[in-house]
């Protein structure tokens, strides 16, 4: 194991000093062992930069924004739409008004959902048709069935083939002129598959139907532009890629965006009010009513510059050296069974398993007291495991600041499991 | 944190050879009960005749803590009025929710003292609640399906 280590290739230069810029990653738990955390596709630990940067805001310059009339409002206002900007960079968006702030992807992949039930050049109804993916997490799967549900609408979906891809043989009669969006992800938060989005995009477009992609497992391990991708509406969350919960982004094509009606109703959406009616800002504003997350969008702008001086090039290579080592020695347990793609080519950080003869909770719940951190469940994912014929399993997921020796600590911790449940 | 508190081999024994499995008849209420975080599902038959809990049986997926806990519940309730089987439940509720404070009494519990571990570790105690929560509530609609 020690001689494949010093020649793993593609790992972050200068890995041991960039860990250093993560403070929970020093830390040891319960009988001193230290922290190996491979739960980064549930949420990611944040670097010393996001905490000070979100600090700094709260002490020093904490006022609401884009209505108080001072000095703080203006710092204020200014780090918010700073931070917007830095996203719009950092996924290469056209335009910085085509970056909503939402409080999740949840809320973002629900904007979308919503809106397009009301009139509009986008509107669902009767005898339409959403297509969306049996790989889906929940929160792109259960806004579509409340969309379709509610507008008489029809939902169908692609299935997974036994790898764990995409059953792309049925592209061509699934999406059809009935079909008015086309909702996917772009990596598999279970799978760890990478969808071919832009191909799916183009068939999309082709019968005008809408794209919309959960680039929640995406955005923090891949260089993502927004336009290549063949999105119209893209959805991602702020906590996966080092920023902070509570802040997310939905970004739409400028066209899209403006003819969609609002989501909720409040402050800072309006254009003007009267008792009987309103008009409404321009987008993003017009998607953002009440006070936002303000230090959390703030957070978000350093998580991506931080993000931005590793280089996502850099930080997607790591990602596949580690998951490619992963896969490798991982199948060296035996009894375990991978479920999606055996190429860390084919898939990002997240690998979902099965111990044969240990129940996931079970095995997390041993790696746990070893201080290793998975998870154990459905990981939202409820139908693609029913497809795989499993109603759970544990999930490794891995991130910039993980090493190998994480990776040999997770494997001799389920090797240790297998002892402990006295497993053949 | 100590594992072999939490997988007595009290439990693992009930995992591998759980008591009363399988569903069966007669039975006045069934239901279905999930633990929507973690997938854990049981879906569980009640008879009671005479105010007594005749027969418990069920049908379940998930860890060795849910499945030895519904073994071992079926033990302590099955033939039990449903008066002291409620307060049998009740015991089981409070260690549980004790954090590990509380001390388990054998003489009502038996073997269900073995999971007095499971309430250090907060993840886990509703694995071994959930039978427990499907066992009340079939019970009530068993009652009511009695007196209706």
């Amino acid at each position: 194991m020690a001689a494949l280590e010093s020649s793993l290739e593609g790992l972050l230069p200068e890995l041991e000093v960039v860990r250093k810029d993560f403070p929970i990653l020093e830390r040891t738990l319960a009988g001193g062992h230290p922290l190996v955390y491979l739960d980064s596709a549930n949420t990611s630990q944040k670097p010393q930069v996001v905490i000070d940067t979100m600090v700094d805001h709260l002490e020093r310059h904490n006022a609401n924004i884009a209505r108080a009339m001072h000095q703080l409002g203006a710092e204020s206002t200014e780090a918010f739409e700073t931070a917007r900007d830095r996203v719009a960079a950092f996924i290469h968006a056209p335009s910085r008004d085509e970056v909503v702030f939402t409080k999740n992807a949840s809320e973002a992949l629900n904007l979308a959902a919503n809106t397009l039930a009301w009139p509009g050049p986008f509107q669902v109804g009767p005898g339409d048709e959403v297509v969306i993916t049996e790989m889906e997490h929940h929160s792109n799967i259960v806004p579509w069935q409340l969309l379709t549900e509610r507008t008489g609408a029809t939902l169908r979906w692609f299935g997974i083939t036994d790898d764990g891809h995409l059953d792309l043989s049925e592209l061509d009669s699934l999406i059809t002129e009935r079909t008015k969006v086309v909702s996917l992800t772009w990596v598999s938060n279970m799978l760890g598959t990478v969808n071919p989005v832009a191909r799916i995009a183009e068939r999309a477009h082709q019968v005008g139907a809408l794209v919309v992609v959960d680039a929640s497992q995406a955005v923090p391990q891949l260089c993502v532009d927004v336009v290549a991708s063949g999105a119209d509406l893209l959805a991602f969350t702020g906590h996966k890629c080092v920023g902070p919960t509570g802040i997310g982004v939905l970004w739409g094509k400028a066209e899209v965006l403006d003819q969609l009606p609002p989501f909720l109703g409040g402050g800072e959406m309006i254009e003007t009010v009267t008792m009987e009616r309103s008009t409404y800002a321009p987008a993003p504003h017009k998607f953002e009513a009440g006070t936002p997350p303000i230090v959390e969008a703030v957070g978000l702008g350093a998580a991506l510059d931080y993000l931005g001086h590793l280089g996502m090039d850099a930080v997607h290579t790591h990602e596949q050296a580690i998951t490619g080592y992963a896969l490798e020695a991982l199948q060296t347990v035996p009894g375990l069974t991978v479920l999606g793609p055996l190429s860390a080519a084919e898939r990002g950080g997240a690998i979902s398993f099965e111990l044969e003869g240990a129940h996931p909770h079970d095995v997390a719940t041993v790696l746990d007291t070893r201080g290793i951190a998975v998870r154990a469940g459905h990981h939202c994912a409820k139908p693609a495991h029913a497809r795989f014929g499993v109603q759970s399993s544990t999930r490794m997921s891995s991130y910039l600041y993980t090493t190998p020796e994480e990776i040999d600590a997770l494997v001799e911790g389920l090797e240790y499991t297998r002892s402990y449940f006295k497993l053949g | 944190m100590d594992l072999d508190s939490l997988y007595q081999e009290i439990i693992l024994d009930h995992y591998k050879n759980p008591h009363h499995k399988g569903l069966r008849e007669p039975f006045e209420a069934e239901v279905h009960h999930v633990n929507p975080t973690c997938g854990d599902e049981v879906t569980l038959r009640v008879h009671v005749a005479d105010g007594v809990v005749e027969d418990v049986s069920y049908d379940a997926v998930g860890c060795s803590i849910s499945q030895a806990a519904a073994s071992v519940m079926t033990d302590l309730v099955i033939g039990k009025p449903v008066g002291e089987a409620m307060g049998i439940h009740g015991e089981f509720l409070a260690l549980m929710q004790g954090k590990g404070t509380v001390e388990p009494d054998e003489d009502v519990l038996e073997d269900g003292i073995a999971f007095a571990g499971v309430a250090k570790f907060p993840s886990r105690v509703k694995c071994a609640l959930l039978s427990w929560m499907a066992w009340k509530d079939a019970t009530t609609r068993s009652l009511e399906a009695n007196h209706g």
